[in-house]
């Protein structure tokens, strides 16, 4: 019983395939040729001519027309199609038939005088780039230019503040004030003020201690923080992060010998023992002696 | 037109190089002449034929006289001049009535040329119905058996096809295709219809067609031809390199349409091959990890 449902259920959906598809459906004894590019049929049946002469001839011809456009239109509708802005496209194919030009191929032309130009000094197109011109990038390349021009012609050269730039902002040449100021024998300690300067609050010290007496709490919890670091099992020292570190100056010390074995400049020798490198890296943050090339001389021992 | 001409203005000169040759063609633009003397069935049918071709073609309104098939060089002038690659020529006389003859040209040269009578023709203005808009591109069909096996009526349904698509375009609106021009070859004679077709629904994608009759209806009869020669015609086939589609190297695709690549590499010293950096396997020369001498030759990357 159950064999037949499935049998009847599969012959139903069958049928009802072929009714869909039946008017749409074309019979021909040729199928059609097809040059979609050009929206072209050929249609190579022979005509009937019995039915041509029977019926009326608009109507045969008219009856011709539309099953060679179905078979067309099916076909047109077998390409993809997509969505262009609310608009559904189909993409067609390049034309197959071949078709005559209308004018001969191009020639190539000879090259102009500036081509002939181009080609004989090897000169080649270059695309210009969407780069901007920024002001502040080649004001500061001036500075910095001229700062090493100075150098090398060991010219005295003004620290910060003092560029010799034209216009001066606000801020430039209140901090050229700042720096007269406090380039004194007592580092502009007794210096007058003018009657509407006011002293600045932040210049001066980069390090700032904590007063003796103060924040009580504040101090209770950093001792006993302390404490708990100085009891605690897990090492202070990152040996890897060490370890790694030691080999990087190894290697830029092994590098730099090297090279300056022709040169024999003395100055970057002058290296400190291995003992005291681990010395400000034993926090395990050795804020000083991060790889980016800092002079060893200026290092906290040797100030 | 001469090139000593030199274009003054860029207009004039970016009008020039739109007639010069391309690699790819502008549409061909097609001209249509009356002759020395014209019936009102060729007048009309020219007309329709321009409404069809527009805006891919001029009319000419004065009278020409010439005789194509014995002299073309004023056609020729007339192509040169115009830019048109096509012409239809339209004339009447007691030999020949309402004769009509669809023709191009190659470098401003007839190519090809055909000459079709009118036997019937019912004009646009006569068949009530709602037109395509202009500029719409056909769908072409060609029927019959001659169209295939005849030469003389292939070389016809090549320039028909030539003179009746549109422009070249890459993608057709779906809702946009709606005119049709059937051509049945039966007998020695030539059924020309044109249609408008709407699209009903039918039960799965593809849509049902069905046809009115709209546009121009000829019955034409063939006679006189004028075909190319054979070296000629190729000539005029033959395209520029440029055209070809450059075929990306080094990819295919298989049946399932997986996309494959192919890398060329240079041989490859598996010995000295650098695979990942392990910093702490690195031979050193103070000797951390081992504890024998360090061997005397250089330090090599693992």
């Amino acid at each position: 019983m159950a064999a037949c449902s499935i049998e009847d259920v599969l012959a139903k959906a069958e049928k009802d395939e072929a009714e869909k598809l039946k008017s749409i459906t074309v019979n021909k004894e040729l199928d059609l040729e097809f040059d979609i590019g050009n929206l072209l049929a050929l249609d190579k049946n022979s005509i009937n001519l019995r039915e041509f002469k029977q019926q009326n001839k608009e109507d045969f011809l008219r009856s011709l027309a539309r099953d060679n456009a179905q078979l067309l239109i099916n076909e047109i509708w077998k390409h993809p199609s997509e969505r262009v802005e609310d608009v559904i496209v189909v993409k067609l194919p390049d034309p197959t038939t071949p078709l005559p030009r209308e004018k001969p191929a191009p020639k190539p032309r000879p090259p102009t005088k500036w081509e002939q130009f181009a080609k004989l000094k090897g000169i080649q197109k270059k695309k210009k780039t969407n780069l901007v011109w920024d002001e502040e990038r080649v004001a500061k390349n001036e500075f910095n230019r001229l700062r090493n021009v100075a150098r090398a012609q060991k010219i005295k050269v003004p620290g910060i503040g003092l560029a010799p730039s034209a216009k001066q902002s606000k801020a430039e040449l209140s901090r050229a004030v700042s720096v007269a100021k406090t380039s004194t024998a007592s580092v502009g300690k007794f210096q007058d003020h003018l009657p509407k300067e006011k002293t600045p609050k932040n210049t001066g010290k980069k390090r700032t201690f904590q007063p003796v007496i103060g924040d009580f709490a504040n101090e209770k919890q950093k001792q006993l923080d302390l404490l708990k670091v100085m009891d605690s099992k897990k090492p202070r020292l990152e040996i890897t992060k060490a370890v790694n570190k030691q080999m990087r100056e190894e290697d830029a010390e092994a590098a730099s010998k090297r090279r300056r074995v022709p040169g024999q400049k003395g100055r970057k020798r002058n290296m400190p023992a291995k003992g005291k490198r681990s010395g400000p890296s034993g926090k395990g943050k050795g804020k000083a002696s991060k790889g980016r090339g800092r002079n060893p001389r200026m290092k906290q021992g040797n100030r | 037109i001469t090139k000593s001409l030199k274009p003054k203005t860029k207009r004039s000169k970016r009008f020039l190089q739109n007639r010069e040759a391309k690699l790819v063609e502008n549409a061909k633009t097609a001209m249509i002449l009356k002759g020395g003397n014209t019936s009102e069935t060729v007048t009309h049918a020219l007309k329709d034929v321009y409404a069809l071709k527009k805006p891919n073609a001029v009319l000419y309104k004065k009278k020409n006289i010439m005789r194509p098939f014995e002299d073309p060089t004023s056609l020729e002038f007339f192509s040169k001049k115009s830019d048109c690659s096509l012409f239809l020529f339209g004339s009447h006389n007691k030999k020949r009535p309402n004769n009509l003859i669809f023709g191009r040209m190659f470098d401003s040269h007839v190519l090809d040329m055909f000459e079709l009578g009118v036997d019937r023709f019912s004009s646009l203005k006569d068949i009530k119905s709602t037109k395509c808009a202009e500029g719409t591109k056909p769908m072409l069909l060609f029927a019959g058996e001659l169209f295939h096996t005849d030469t003389e009526y292939t070389r016809l349904r090549s320039v028909l096809t030539d003179f009746f698509r549109g422009p070249t375009v890459s993608a057709v609106r779906l809702a946009g295709l709606e005119h049709v021009l059937h051509f049945t070859a039966q007998d020695g004679k030539i059924y020309m219809r044109s249609y408008r077709f709407k699209l009903k629904k039918s039960g799965c994608r593809t849509p049902r067609v069905e046809l009115e009759e709209i546009g121009p209806a000829f019955d034409f009869v063939l006679r006189r031809t004028h075909l190319a020669s054979d070296d000629l015609y190729k000539t005029a086939h033959r395209q520029p390199r440029g055209l070809k589609a450059k075929k990306k190297k080094n990819i295919s695709h298989d049946t399932f349409g997986t996309k494959y690549g192919r890398l060329h590499m240079q041989k490859q010293n598996l010995d000295k091959l650098q695979t990942r950096k392990m910093k702490g396997l690195r031979k050193r020369k103070g000797g951390v990890k081992s504890g024998q001498t360090p061997p005397k030759k250089a330090r090599t990357g693992l």
